[in-house]
């Protein structure tokens, strides 16, 4: 609570105190009036005021001259005819009671999602020339400088470890909970905070480019880009507040007047008191707040999963998501290659993968790199030597004096060997030892761990179409394809061919305000991510050109974010819904029953705050939203 | 060119009011209000001079919401 809020708050408990302990005080006429205007100058002399200045700068609509027109009118009333003055100063009371309620939700659930968001570093530490340790700001961080961050302390900047060994919880930036190890050489990534041991890091990157900056600039951004929702309440509070003044003149004119001309008692006093309740029920607080406050909890929750989501308006779309276009490698698969199949003829498994890894021993060619994981051991007393690579086709090399040939179907009929087709999807290598045909490996991307999950999920919340497009070869596209449960696969794609893919499913959509995702791992992808209607790029941490090619960014190359992503638009609009319809609903039926003259004061002023305070909650809601966590 | 600045306000539809007022400001050529993170973006027109056009955006918020601030 601030200063300003605990100002309030006092006045409002010595109000009601007062009006509790007026209560039981027998004083009548005049004396009672002025007992009565006690608590309502002390609860309301601010809003008086300012009503005062509202006056003055001719600002006819303004809520706090509405709301000092309607209690005044409600006290002269009172004066005139009942002696029930609690009537008025309780409607200045609550209102006061939704404006503090108002600024403490806000104000907390701003300091929450900064809190969530507090990644932020402070200060660097830079080795001085004594040899001792001092704290710099970033911004004034050299690149290529040698920082030092202790255990506790969060990597203020991008760059490569250079001394020390420590975990890392990246959890602020990804959403992920296992802490990343790093050791000599590993890049590290700002904003992430040192388990436990001293690490030395050399910068790469100015503070000011380096990851963190960028993610708090895009939070901060985020939720000025506004919504249709949003402008949609903008509008409707503009042209709200002045027709239901206008009503209210009507009301209090039209009636009685009408009413007068049939010969009969034209009762003034109840219009007037009905038009009194429209203008407590005029201030559009209720909407204008709870709308964006939905979308900014929305963004926050969402982030504090590893997704960030660039603007309120992107939060829409992703909500009204019907189709989702993956890419296949990085995205749903690994991108990397892995020995899925070993065929051997007449030598045994292992000694084919052995032989294959001694051939690859010097490649970091990615099939090389893969017989090598295949086979772990390969670092054995065997000898190898000629060494040599026959382009487009494959590798030789003595090894134990033996020649072996690992390469293409091209390779084994130029050395004559007979080889077999294999029917497993993926790349096949072929083996020969001294000309004679050894057998197969088959090496292929893998699938991610949560990709089916992630389909599966995304079905279950209303994707209708999963469509996955690759620049691989048929076999492989289908294969994925099936094993996910996809709708539809494209493959041996050009990047253009993809915009192409991307345009053909755009136009087949079905309805007006269905929309289309593309989620690709940043690489290669900016022109579809650009044409669709929402781009997703995934295991952006660190890649500046994704985080500024896609609207929603996924910290880390997870599938099942994509899921939980779809899953949290979907909930933070359907609370955006549910406040529109809640605040404009309650308003118009107190308006209603209050023209009629069922609803009084206390009810216009409950569909004013306690409307306010309902949807705030409702609000924020948005930021505290748990999903199960995807099985392994 | 666009420039940022903290603000102070109260309630979200003065802060609505705050934008239009800041908008119809001569010298601004667009201009949003962020209630939850209490800043104002305003992109001001070419050639404007920034420090008297500010002046004007906050004499015009200060005049829709006189509980308003505006840090320059």
């Amino acid at each position: 609570m601030n200063q300003k809020q605990k100002k309030t708050l006092i006045r409002i408990l010595i109000t009601a105190i007062l009006l509790a302990a007026l209560h039981f005080v027998p004083a009548e006429g005049i004396l009672r009036f002025v007992l009565y205007m006690i608590p309502y100058f002390i609860v309301g002399y601010d809003i008086l005021i300012k009503a005062f200045k509202g006056i003055i700068n001719r600002q006819p609509f303004d809520e706090c001259l509405l709301m000092v027109i309607a209690t005044i009118g409600a006290i002269a009333l009172a004066l005139y005819r009942s002696g029930d003055y609690v009537e008025a100063i309780a409607v200045m009371l609550f209102y006061q009671v939704g404006e503090w309620f108002q600024s403490y939700a806000v104000g907390k659930s701003r300091r929450s999602i900064a809190d969530l968001m507090d990644i932020a570093p402070d200060y660097a530490n830079v080795e001085a020339e004594d040899g001792s340790l001092e704290q710099v700001d970033p911004e004034d961080v050299e690149v290529g400088t040698v920082i030092t961050v202790k255990p506790g302390e969060k990597v203020p900047i991008d760059g490569v470890v250079v001394e020390g060994r420590s975990s890392l919880n990246t959890s602020a930036l990804t959403g992920e909970s296992l802490p990343r190890d790093v050791a000599e050489d590993d890049p590290v990534i700002s904003g992430s905070i040192n388990l436990n041991g001293l690490l030395k890091i050399r910068t790469t990157k100015e503070f000011g480019d380096s990851t963190v900056t960028k993610i708090l600039e895009l939070i901060e951004d985020a939720s000025s880009r506004k919504s249709k929702s949003e402008n949609f309440i903008t509008r409707f509070a503009r042209v709200y507040t002045p027709i239901v003044v206008y009503a209210a003149i009507a009301l209090a004119l039209i009636p009685p007047v009408a009413l007068l001309l049939m010969g009969r008692a034209p009762l003034w006093g109840d219009w007037i008191y009905r038009a009194l309740t429209f203008l407590i029920i005029s201030c559009p607080c209720a909407l204008v707040i709870s709308i964006p406050l939905s979308f900014f909890a929305g963004l926050g929750g969402a982030s504090r999963q590893g997704v960030l989501v660039k603007g309120s308006n992107y939060m829409e779309t992703l909500s009204q998501t019907r189709t989702i276009v993956f890419d296949k490698t990085g995205t749903l698969t690994k991108g990397t290659f892995r020995v899925t199949a070993v065929h051997p003829a007449q030598v045994s498994e292992t000694e084919l993968l052995h032989m294959a890894a001694h051939v690859e021993r010097f490649s970091d060619h990615p099939i090389g790199i893969s017989l090598r994981l295949a086979y772990p051991n390969e670092k054995d007393d065997c000898l190898v030597e000629d060494v040599e690579e026959i382009a487009g086709q494959g590798i030789r090399a003595k090894i134990n004096g033996k020649l072996v040939c690992v390469g293409n179907t091209k390779m084994m009929d130029s050395i004559g060997a007979v080889w077999k087709n294999c029917h497993h999807p993926g790349t096949t290598i072929h083996v020969a030892i001294e000309g004679t045909y050894a057998g197969h490996i088959v090496i292929s991307d893998t699938i991610k761990p949560h990709s089916r999950q992630a389909i599966d999920t995304l079905k279950k919340h209303g994707i209708r179409k999963t469509v996955m497009l690759t620049g691989d070869n048929a076999a492989v596209a289908t294969q994925v394809g099936e094993e996910l449960g996809l709708d539809e696969v494209r493959s041996e794609l050009l990047p253009q061919n993809k915009v192409e893919e991307v345009e053909r499913l755009l136009s087949e959509k079905k309805n007006e305000k269905d929309r289309l995702a593309f989620v690709g791992d940043g690489i290669n992808d900016a022109p579809v991510l650009s044409r669709s209607d929402i781009g997703i790029a995934m295991g952006a941490m660190g890649s500046d050109a994704a985080i500024e090619a896609a609207d929603v960014v996924l910290m880390d190359d997870d599938p099942y974010k994509i899921a939980v992503a779809i899953q949290i638009s979907r909930k933070c609009l359907r609370i955006v819904k549910e406040n529109i319809w809640f605040a404009i609903g309650i308003k118009v039926l107190v308006l209603l029953l209050g023209a009629l003259g069922i609803a009084n004061m206390w009810a216009a002023i409950f569909s004013d705050v306690g409307v306010c305070v309902l949807a705030v909650l409702n609000a924020i809601r948005c930021m505290h939203m748990d999903f199960p966590a995807p099985k392994d | 060119m666009k420039k940022t600045y903290k603000i102070d306000v109260d309630c979200a539809n003065c802060a609505a009011k705050m934008e239009d007022a800041t908008k119809n400001t001569p010298g601004v050529a667009d201009a949003t209000v962020n209630f939850m993170t209490l800043k104002m973006k305003v992109e001001f027109e070419d050639g404007a001079d920034v420090a008297s056009v500010m002046e004007d955006v906050k004499k015009n918020c200060k005049k829709v919401e006189s509980d308003c601030e505006i840090f320059l």
